[in-house]
């Protein structure tokens, strides 16, 4: 083996104060190597555990209602137009036309040359990131491969932000991660979240897409997780919604484990969104037991948890309905986007 | 609403059991009047009366004995093996049809979660039938000699930890083997056998090939003793075990014993930390920690003990300790009063003896007997609380500083019934569980249990196995072993 000289990585804070000053390729990979292992059958066992709380009446009720302010209700198709995406933030301002009591989602997540019909459609609505009213996300860097130059990532991140994306979600080079190039991946998420700055100094949030069910291994995830954290990133994010499996309960519990960590270590708070494949309430409330029992009951506000997702929303209203009115209605009952 | 976390109850009925006020002994297919005196069964968690149940007495361990003996000398040896496994598969589907049921008896009488006995308990009970139902009609090829042969009738005694747990581990292999049974179960937990005295009755089992006998400790002692039993198995504390060891000595009865535990779990630097929290939270604190394999003594590597204690703390202060009929109950109640002040006694103890003690958080309800999470760190190996198997949820925290330290001191105990070993190399795993004292040994896991995997101690954890077919040995006997004795 020959000694390599080190290559310097772009100084992210986090980075810097965690792993040292000589922030290297090498003492990143140094780093990810030697975080603890993840016993793939244990881990699938708590998560199956936390799944089988029993969530009830009152706490039903409280449940139901946190998980549409923390869904960014999503459109991603190749068919969307602006016609479709004034249709979703119509339904993400009033998702159930029958009951005015029913909150809001916390953003409309949509591909970055929508951001301006999303904008307009929210008008007073939109929130600019700020507590009151709705986000707009935008999926930016080549969504969903990430298979562009980074010249490109950084145009298409830049664009939507100047368009008036409040939230990016940029996808990781997996295929960088998985040949051992961590601090390509590295640098990317630094340059990423440097083309999320705006004019005025502000940031868009940038939450960082593992897509992990390409990773494949618990392991990898616990590591992506970890370099997406370090390199800047606001929030982790499981999937794109277009490769399967998309988020499962024991990725996001591995996830919610790293933020812990990461908050027992620096006291700072990363969010974590799961996204795609959680179409039910029952799926969505063992998401927000796994999340008050993991991380802990303060990550389940929207600008630390999310849900990506586009049908959740109507089953967790059919629900909703059931609570008040005492019996099932059905889906000509809610109203789609 | 103050917290998520406080979880609105979620109680699971008790309108499914359908209890009598007072139970009698079932013998020979019947439930009669027993001649002792009748005692209360209670419920631990709130100390309310459930039913009052019989008492057998000298005499009424006769009429069963008597009666098991008919059963087996009539009908039961006369079976075929594919007519054995008829009644021990009924058996196992009636189980799971009324397993809600169950569920809730055991819940409301032992005083765990019912979680616990809803996944765990009542499942491995329809398990260890189907399983030894399986065996019935194929003893001839078990590999335990030519021509096995049953022993004829089996007297077993088992405790209340895992009440119709335990009873199934007896039971079923003692059937598919052709033995009748005359079973006592534990004095504070005799209703789910009751129950499924009926469940034989509904599987039209022989009158006298299963006898139920309830009562303490002097019915158990006149049923191991008597003159007409072939087989003693019991599980049980060591002291018992001891007793009967010696009053079967000599008396040409075969003898089984499940006795106690102080189980190493091992942690190393590399184990997978996460996992590892969550397998001694499992080791020590399932079932309130009545398991006689529990991972009662945490051996963790010296340069992770600080991580491992924080985090461990930190998760057991999300657990839930309350109704055991709540569905999101972690910890249930204490069996009995008197276990709990055996558990305080020793804690105490351990304080004395210069342990650091950190207790969970938890509301304590008023009346029932409970005892919170319990850890007491910086343990010494020659502390009661690393000798002494508490059976309650305390954990002592042991450090170590290479793989060897750890065999020596896990191995350093008149125990050797199971241990745990969390590694993320498995070459380390292999070679450790090679050198490690004990029956049953987890690798990344903790309190797993399968019946066809064999389950027994090393030294004074017992002696015998139960479970798998080592488990079918213990009630056959075979006559080429028998003449290469002679």
């Amino acid at each position: 083996m020959t000694i390599q000289t080190p290559v310097a990585l772009a100084p992210a804070q986090r980075a810097l104060s965690v792993l040292g000053g000589d922030l290297t390729e090498r003492s990143l990979r140094l780093h990810l190597e030697g975080l603890s292992g993840v016993d793939a059958v244990g881990l699938e066992q708590r998560a199956a555990d936390l799944g089988t709380r029993s969530i009830k009446t009152s706490s039903k009720a409280w449940a139901l209602d946190r998980i549409i302010e923390l869904i960014d209700l999503t459109t991603l198709e190749g068919a969307d137009t602006p016609g479709k995406v004034r249709s979703l933030v119509a339904k993400a301002l009033t998702p159930d036309a029958s009951d005015v009591t029913t909150p809001r989602v916390a953003a409309v997540c949509v591909y970055g040359d929508m951001v301006p019909y999303a904008v307009a459609a929210l008008g007073s609505a939109h929130a600019n990131g700020g507590p009151n009213g709705i986000n707009v996300a935008a999926v930016a860097t080549a969504f969903p491969s990430g298979r562009a130059s980074l010249r490109v990532k950084l145009a298409d991140t830049a664009d939507a932000v100047a368009a008036g994306a409040d939230e990016i979600d940029m996808v990781i080079d997996r295929g960088a991660f998985l040949s051992g190039r961590y601090g390509q991946v590295f640098d990317d998420i630094v340059a990423v979240k440097d083309a999320c700055r705006r004019d005025n100094g502000t940031h868009a949030h940038l939450k960082v897409i593992l897509e992990t069910g390409e990773l494949n291994t618990y392991d990898n995830v616990r590591r992506a997780s970890w370099l997406a954290i370090l390199a800047g990133g606001d929030f982790i994010k499981t999937s794109t919604g277009k490769v399967a499996p998309a988020a499962t309960l024991p990725v996001t519990l591995l996830m919610l484990e790293v933020v812990r960590d990461w908050h027992r270590l620096t006291g700072e708070h990363i969010g974590v969104k799961p996204a795609g494949g959680i179409r039910t309430s029952k799926d969505a409330i063992k998401y927000l037991v796994t999340v008050a029992e993991t991380a802990g009951e303060q990550w389940l506000t929207p600008s630390l948890f999310r849900f990506g997702a586009s049908s959740l929303l109507n089953d967790v209203l059919l629900q909703r309905q059931k609570i008040k009115t005492g019996h099932y209605s059905g889906p000509d009952y809610v109203t789609i986007d | 609403m103050t917290s998520f976390l406080e979880y609105a109850p979620a109680p699971e009925s008790t309108a499914i059991l359908n209890l009598k006020d007072s139970y009698g002994l079932f013998i020979d297919g019947e439930f009669v009047a027993g001649h002792g005196t009748p005692f209360a069964t209670i419920s631990p968690a709130t100390e309310k009366h459930i039913a009052t149940i019989a008492n057998a007495n000298a005499a009424d361990v006769d009429t069963a004995v008597a009666a098991a003996r008919r059963a087996y000398d009539k009908t039961w040896s006369k079976l075929s093996g594919a007519d054995r496994g008829k009644y021990l598969f009924r058996i196992a589907r009636l189980v799971q049809e009324r397993a809600r049921e169950l569920a809730v008896a055991e819940s409301l009488d032992n005083g765990k979660p019912i979680k616990e006995s809803r996944d765990v308990d009542i499942p491995l009970v329809a398990a260890w039938f189907f399983y030894y139902a399986g065996w019935a009609d194929k003893l001839d090829y078990a590999g335990l000699g030519a021509a096995p042969r049953a022993l004829g009738v089996a007297a077993q005694v088992i405790p209340w930890n895992f009440p119709l747990l335990m009873l199934a581990w007896k039971i079923a292999p003692a059937l598919a083997a052709g033995n009748t049974v005359v079973l006592k179960p534990a004095e504070t937990t005799p209703l789910s056998a009751l129950l499924f005295a009926e469940i034989l009755q509904q599987a039209e089992l022989p009158a006298g090939v299963v006898n139920i006998l309830t009562g303490a400790g002097d019915t158990g002692q006149a049923l191991v003793q008597h003159p007409d039993v072939n087989k003693v198995a019991f599980t049980g504390s060591t002291a018992v075990g001891r007793a009967i060891a010696k009053s079967v000595a000599g008396t040409g009865k075969k003898l089984t014993l499940e006795l106690g535990g102080k189980a190493a779990n091992i942690v190393f630097d590399d184990a997978p930390i996460d996992q590892a929290v969550e397998g001694i939270v499992n080791g020590i604190f399932f079932n309130q920690g009545h398991v006689c394999c529990a991972g009662s003594r945490l051996l963790v590597q010296e340069n992770v003990h600080h991580e491992v204690v924080d985090r461990l703390k930190q998760r057991l202060s999300t657990l839930r300790m309350g109704d055991p009929l709540d569905k999101n109950t972690d910890i249930g109640a204490i069996n009995s009063r008197e276990q709990l002040d055996r558990i305080r006694e020793l804690s105490d103890i351990g304080e004395a003896e210069g342990a650091e003690r950190w207790t969970a958080e938890c509301a304590i309800p008023e009346n029932g007997f409970w005892f919170a999470p319990t850890i007491f760190d910086n343990v010494s190996t020659s502390s009661r609380i690393a000798r002494e198997e508490i059976f309650g949820p305390v954990l002592s925290v042991l450090t170590f500083r290479t793989p060897a330290e750890a065999i020596s001191k896990a191995n350093n105990t008149p125990y050797g019934l199971s241990a745990g070993i969390w590694s993320d190399k498995g070459s380390k795993i292999l070679a450790v569980a090679d050198e490690l004292k004990a029956g049953v040994i987890w690798a990344n896991t903790f309190n797993r249990f399968d019946p066809a995997s064999p389950f027994g101690g090393f030294k004074e954890s017992g002696y015998g196995r139960e479970g798998g077919r080592h488990g079918l040995a213990a009630y056959l006997t075979s006559t080429v072993l028998q003449g290469a004795a002679l």
